[in-house]
């Protein structure tokens, strides 16, 4: 299954991720990007990535596991 | 039968769409033409990160060659398209080769808009890499720094030359220029940022005329004053990259004109996506044109999509959402603030420490915008509301109910206090 990543520190709380896709991406009380989930599964890929694609400092990345 | 899309365009909105394509399980040929023949690059920290140096063009990048590879996006980099020929669905480009399409998306974008002052030498604008590059190379010369135009650009380039240690004026002919966006109120409160970091702001004077040569220019002001200066930035405004389709039967109208699906209107195989797309927002029911970050990446995922999906296609109607990043403010706004008639602070937007939510209501009782500072969970929040259109008194409560930020509003009992 895809496996979620985030760069903690790149990320500078811009939200975009949260908008696009909140069941797997949150914002903590100092801004900061939270994983929802660990994996997800194939067929909600292409939206997470479209997610993972609007955070302007690339701080969110999906791996193959 | 394989279809080919053809992207016009290689910053973000460009870029954004070929990916969302193959994320939307696009399985033809996807070409991007860019102008530049370097590697795609993001634009927003070139006022920012990369033009004080802390980050370099790796860190810029939007696209790798190894990245579209794996994505089999082909990238004609370094040839500008000179004419879009839809009787043909040709894109003719500058070296004489010409790319057949079954869709073509037009992102390319929006220029600076060109200083109307052409001293000899050091006058800047920043929107792309080498702009960026040569500003660098000129503040490392020395200052002082006279900035035009106090928008988002303008403040941001102050902040970064004040940064590198500059002295830096900040020079618009509105009295609150961040005000046609926030209103006058929360507009005062951008302008006083500049003075708190040292910055100096003529604002509500006009620049006359600019002359002299790098390292020694001098800014005649409309009231008669002047302003030494060793650079000018002028950042007043974009323009959109719609010049090349003059001839092509499009319909142009400060952007190339869209239905709501972002087709061009009387062309459906031809998308505008980002700065140069001017489409009808079913939400606003009217015609709108957004230079923001977010938006060419979410156009360029709607597009892509609808191209993929043409039995499903999805109406674009957005809501607007920019970041700005001024000294140790991390502003972000939803919405649209502007339309506010009313607006409510939750937070503290003092100096001490800057945390707060302004919520904008207008005639219809609704959240109509917002702009936090230093609070992204509340940004969240408001996008949510305004999403939803929800009344404005409900938003209001919802967001005084998150955590409360450090600040205070005036007004509100201090924990410990006593009467």
């Amino acid at each position: 299954m895809p496996v979620l990543k985030a760069n903690f520190e790149a990320c500078q709380g811009y939200a975009n991720c949260v908008d696009a896709a909140p069941e797997v991406y949150d914002i903590d009380d100092d801004g900061v990007v939270v994983l929802l989930k660990a994996e997800i599964s194939d067929e909600e890929r292409p939206r997470i990535e479209e997610a993972a694609r609007s955070c302007p400092v690339s701080a969110l990345t999906i791996e193959d596991a | 039968m394989t279809r080919t899309v053809v992207v016009i365009g290689s910053s973000i909105g460009g870029v954004r769409t070929a990916q969302a394509l193959r994320s939307e399980g696009f399985g033809g040929r996807v070409v991007l033409v860019g102008e530049e023949a370097q590697l795609p690059y993001d634009k927003p920290p070139l006022s920012k990160q990369f033009l004080t140096g802390q980050w370099d063009v790796d860190r810029v990048l939007l696209l790798t060659e190894e990245k579209a590879d794996k994505d089999s996006i082909e990238l004609r980099l370094g040839v500008p398209a000179t004419r879009l020929d839809i009787a043909a669905r040709q894109v003719l480009l500058a070296d004489g080769a010409s790319l057949e399409y079954d869709s073509a998306v037009i992102a390319t974008g929006a220029s600076a808009r060109p200083s109307p002052w052409r001293p000899e030498s050091g006058v800047h604008v920043v929107r792309t890499l080498d702009d960026s590059r040569r500003l660098q190379a000129r503040l490392s010369d020395g200052g002082p720094v006279v900035v035009v135009g106090g928008g988002f650009i303008g403040a941001e380039v102050a902040g970064s030359a004040r940064a590198l240690g500059h002295e830096v004026t900040v020079v618009d002919p509105l009295p609150t220029p961040i005000g046609r966006v926030v209103g006058p109120e929360i507009g005062r409160l951008f302008s006083e940022l500049h003075h708190r970091h040292g910055v100096v702001t003529r604002f509500g004077v006009g620049v006359e005329a600019i002359e002299g040569a790098a390292g020694d220019l001098r800014v005649r002001l409309t009231d008669g004053t002047q302003l030494q200066a060793a650079t000018v930035v002028v950042g007043i405004g974009a323009v959109p990259n719609d010049g090349w389709l003059a001839d092509s039967g499009l319909p142009i109208d400060n952007g190339v004109l869209c239905d709501q699906y972002s087709r061009a209107l009387d062309a459906p195989d031809v998308y505008a996506v980002g700065d140069v797309a001017r489409w009808f927002h079913p939400g606003h029911r009217e015609y709108v044109r957004v230079e923001h970050w977010t938006n060419a990446v979410e156009q360029g995922a709607c597009a892509a999509h609808n191209i993929a999906n043409p039995d499903d296609l999805r109406a674009y109607r957005p809501v607007e959402y920019v970041w700005s990043d001024q000294y140790d403010w991390k502003a972000q706004i939803v919405g649209r603030p502007n339309h506010g008639t009313r607006h409510e602070t939750v937070g503290s937007l003092s100096a001490g420490n800057p945390r707060a939510a302004v919520l904008y209501t207008d005639e219809t009782g609704r959240l109509c915008g917002a702009v936090t500072v230093n609070w992204p969970k509340a940004l969240v929040q408001c996008r949510r509301l305004v999403t939803d259109g929800a009344p404005f008194d409900d938003a209001l409560a919802k967001v005084s109910a998150l955590t409360p930020p450090s600040g205070r509003s005036a007004g509100e009992p201090v924990a410990g206090a006593r009467a």
